[in-house]
């Protein structure tokens, strides 16, 4: 498995991106997480076995890679996001994710001889292509949750630290918005919330 | 056994957008009014800027209304039809809970398509097979309605024509209006101000569109907030002018108005004269016969032309009021497709905002530009606007990708990361005609979930939407290049099945011909006396610009009608 240590060592050397993550304090992660819902669950995993979660943050890593470019899927815990939802909204597809992951293990193994976890990045690669190609359903399902557990509100257990949203630049979840910040010539703060964080909103099924 | 319950003046069957807006100058004339809506009442704490929430389709609470009534859908007699979807919602307030709100009114044009265009043009330029007719009343004749509606449930927006005198700060095509917007404009965003210059410069026109949504406190709401999750999403501050929030507690405090909620319309019953007793309803898997003088008929298209086809009675073997073979007919969805896209080379800023907050262009609507050379009739609105969620965002970008790049990996986040904010898609509506094989009918074997037949659409789009489509998108193209964009794609290509839409018109049309339409000028059944039609499906055309606040004007013009015309409808 990449470790999230091992992976911020390949990521080391460029520039932000690992000092980002590393001066990102775990009591502020555990504060954001609380303010989301999420004390009750933490990082206990609800849904998956750990060799699937092993498996899933190996294929999410490669979806959405921390690089040059900053943190990716993995670091915004889209993991956490995907486990939590196959035990609640997405409750219908966790056999699609145990045949998938599996699939994904014995792809690894047949083509390069370990399991997908195990392998270098550029094997993960070739292996997730050749999965584009001969399984795009299951692909195509991990890569959209990958992509809601990334840009999706924190509340349902992803895009932590507002990962996702920072990436592409979307300000995030506000319930009020001045002119200035709709201007061309202004880039707006980011709100730094969750929908929920406003207090006015009945939760949804997470 | 149906319970039978104390006869009331008038039904209402639906409270959306249209039934919403003609119960108030009933209440207000003093009728006992019942409105019979088949959802609920919705809560703004349900409404959180959460787009994960609104795509998995948790709210609206659309899907709900088109598993229930199930409309499916083919281009032509010869294909075999598919399920369709639209997001159509059952709820008090209905589908103006969660519209874009783009608020207009038809150009005069508009009511004239066949006489104008053989005044203009000659004969020869109507479409072959189109049934298109004149309206049986003029913009001048809607106006005052229009002024009504705006006024009552809240319209922001700058004149461009107050009794004929024009101001370019407002849509100068627009027909003439008695008065100023009741609020003034949304407010212009940065990419707005934009896409308004590059129009300028094109020797174009560009105005801030009118919304039905509050650019400032209105009668106790506030203005809008701008947070950018307006489509397809409730309003959390009610500043979206939905009947909801408007006209319908208006008519709850004017009178004697009350609302049944839960209550799903099955039939409405016809006595041996041919006039209108009432009609069926249930409520908690309880029958309920609701008796009545005078019923309006104010669901969706489909779900009207479906009501009145399943009504059969002695008076009408083949449907309520369709012993002249009209109900279904004359249907058609708006012309939408085709649609463009552009790639701006800096960052747009465009993330908050509403769909209603957008700048537009009339230049190339309707018949506002000379036709003579051309081999089409009517045209197409121009409108760009803001609101661009995160994950929505991501596929908007995905076009843009070099061919056969991968979807995901390195590459695919440096390039997601560099364009996210820097991509927008026009929204653009065109002239759509009724044609002779386009309808709708009962579907022969497919039900919906209580057993009944579900609507048929049978529709696809001519030559006239075809040829409109592409020359449209090279206007939308011109518009975006001469604002910065460095690329722009889209072929022009309306596509060729007509589909389920939210915006469909016809099935139930409007003229003095009983023989080719089912409603009078007034709205009311040619052949049942007590039965009034609102919604859509009255509409004979379809212009180039949302059908909501038309539809609104003509359900106030029908409600206040009746009030005026009791006892003659009435008994």
């Amino acid at each position: 498995m990449i470790t999230r240590r091992e992976m911020l060592k390949r990521v080391g050397t460029m520039v932000g991106v690992a000092a980002g993550l590393q001066v990102y304090p775990r009591a502020l992660a555990h504060a954001q997480a609380r303010s989301q819902g999420l004390s009750a669950v933490g990082d206990a995993l609800v849904s998956l076995t750990p060799a699937e979660a092993e498996t899933l943050r190996a294929i999410i890593a490669r979806l959405i890679p921390a690089d040059e470019n900053g943190p990716g899927a993995l670091e915004a815990r889209a993991d956490r996001f995907i486990d939590r939802a196959l035990g609640g909204a997405l409750k219908n597809l966790r056999s699609a994710y145990s045949a998938g992951l599996a699939a994904a293990n014995a792809s690894a193994q047949a083509s390069k001889g370990a399991p997908f976890a195990k392998l270098s990045a550029a094997d993960q690669n070739a292996v997730l292509t050749a999965m584009q190609q001969e399984s795009p359903q299951f692909f195509n399902l991990v890569r959209t949750h990958t992509i809601q557990g990334t840009f999706a509100d924190p509340f349902y257990g992803g895009n932590e630290n507002f990962i996702g949203w920072d990436l592409i630049g979307y300000p995030g979840a506000r319930i009020a918005v001045s002119a200035n910040l709709q201007r061309m010539d202004v880039k707006p703060e980011p709100s730094r919330k969750s929908a929920y964080d406003y207090g006015m909103f009945n939760k949804g099924e997470i | 056994m149906a319970t039978t319950l104390k006869k009331t003046n008038v039904v209402i069957i639906g409270l959306g957008a249209a039934g919403g807006v003609a119960c108030l100058p009933l209440a207000r004339a003093g009728l006992e009014v019942i409105g019979l809506e088949a959802g609920s009442w919705l809560s703004t704490k349900d409404m959180a800027p959460d787009e994960l929430k609104l795509n998995r389709g948790l709210w609206p609470p659309g899907p709900q209304k088109t598993k229930l009534e199930g409309v499916i859908v083919r281009a032509n007699a010869s294909q075999t039809p598919t399920r369709a979807n639209h997001p159509m919602m059952n709820a008090v307030g209905g589908t103006s809970v969660h519209y874009m709100a783009q608020s207009w009114r038809l150009n005069p044009w508009d009511f004239k398509v066949r006489s104008e265009t053989i005044r203009r043009y000659g004969a020869s330029r109507i479409p072959k097979g189109s049934t298109v007719e004149d309206w049986p009343l003029s913009y001048d004749d809607l106006e005052p309605f229009y002024d009504k509606v705006e006024y009552e449930i809240g319209v922001s927006g700058k004149a461009g024509n107050i009794g004929g005198k024009k101001d370019d700060r407002g849509n100068i095509f627009e027909g003439p209006r008695k008065r100023e917007y009741p609020m003034p404009s949304l407010r212009t965003s940065g990419f707005m101000e934009k896409m308004s210059a590059a129009a300028n410069g094109l020797g174009w026109h560009s105005f801030i569109a009118p919304a039905a949504i509050a650019s400032k406190a209105y009668e106790g709401r506030p203005g809008c907030a701008y947070h950018g999750y307006c489509i397809g999403a409730g309003c959390h501050i009610n500043a979206k002018s939905s009947t909801a929030v408007t006209t319908i507690p208006k008519a709850m405090k004017a009178g004697k108005f009350s609302i049944v909620t839960g209550a799903r319309v099955t039939t409405i019953e016809a006595d041996g004269n041919g006039r209108v007793a009432g009609v069926n309803y249930l409520k908690d898997g309880q029958e309920y016969f609701q008796p009545a003088d005078v019923v309006l008929v104010a669901s969706y298209v489909y779900e009207n032309v479906r009501l009145l086809l399943f009504s059969k009675s002695k008076a009408y073997p083949n449907g309520l009021s369709n012993n002249h073979g009209q109900v279904g007919r004359h249907y058609f969805s708006h012309n939408q497709g085709g649609g463009v896209a552009a790639l701006f080379p800096f960052n747009l800023n465009n993330w908050y905002g509403t769909p209603g907050q957008g700048i537009a262009i009339d230049n190339w609507a309707d018949d506002n530009f000379d036709h003579s050379g051309l081999d089409f009739i009517g045209g197409g609105n121009l409108y760009v606007y803001t609101e661009r969620r995160p994950m929505a965002a991501l596929n908007g970008v995905q076009a843009w990708m070099p061919q056969g790049a991968a979807n995901w990996g390195s590459a695919w986040k440096k390039f997601v990361k560099e364009n996210a904010d820097r991509t927008n898609g026009a929204y653009l509506q065109k002239t759509t005609l009724p044609y002779e094989d386009n309808y709708l009918d009962l579907d022969p074997s497919v039900k919906d979930p209580l057993g009944f037949p579900v609507i048929r659409i049978t529709a696809e789009y001519k030559d006239n939407e075809k040829r409109l489509g592409a020359f449209i998108a090279e206007k939308m193209k011109q518009w975006y290049m001469a604002a910065g964009a460095t690329q722009v794609n889209g072929n022009g290509n309306v596509g060729t099945a007509m589909g389920a839409s939210t915006h469909a018109y016809g099935g139930t049309r409007m003229g003095d011909n009983p023989e080719t339409n089912v409603v009078d000028r007034w709205g009311f059944s040619h052949e049942a006396p007590n039965l009034g039609i609102l919604g859509g499906s009255v509409m004979g055309t379809s212009g180039a610009r949302n059908p909501t606040e038309t539809l609104q004007a003509l359900a106030w013009r029908t409600a206040e009608y009746l009030a005026k015309n009791w006892k003659s409808i009435a008994t």
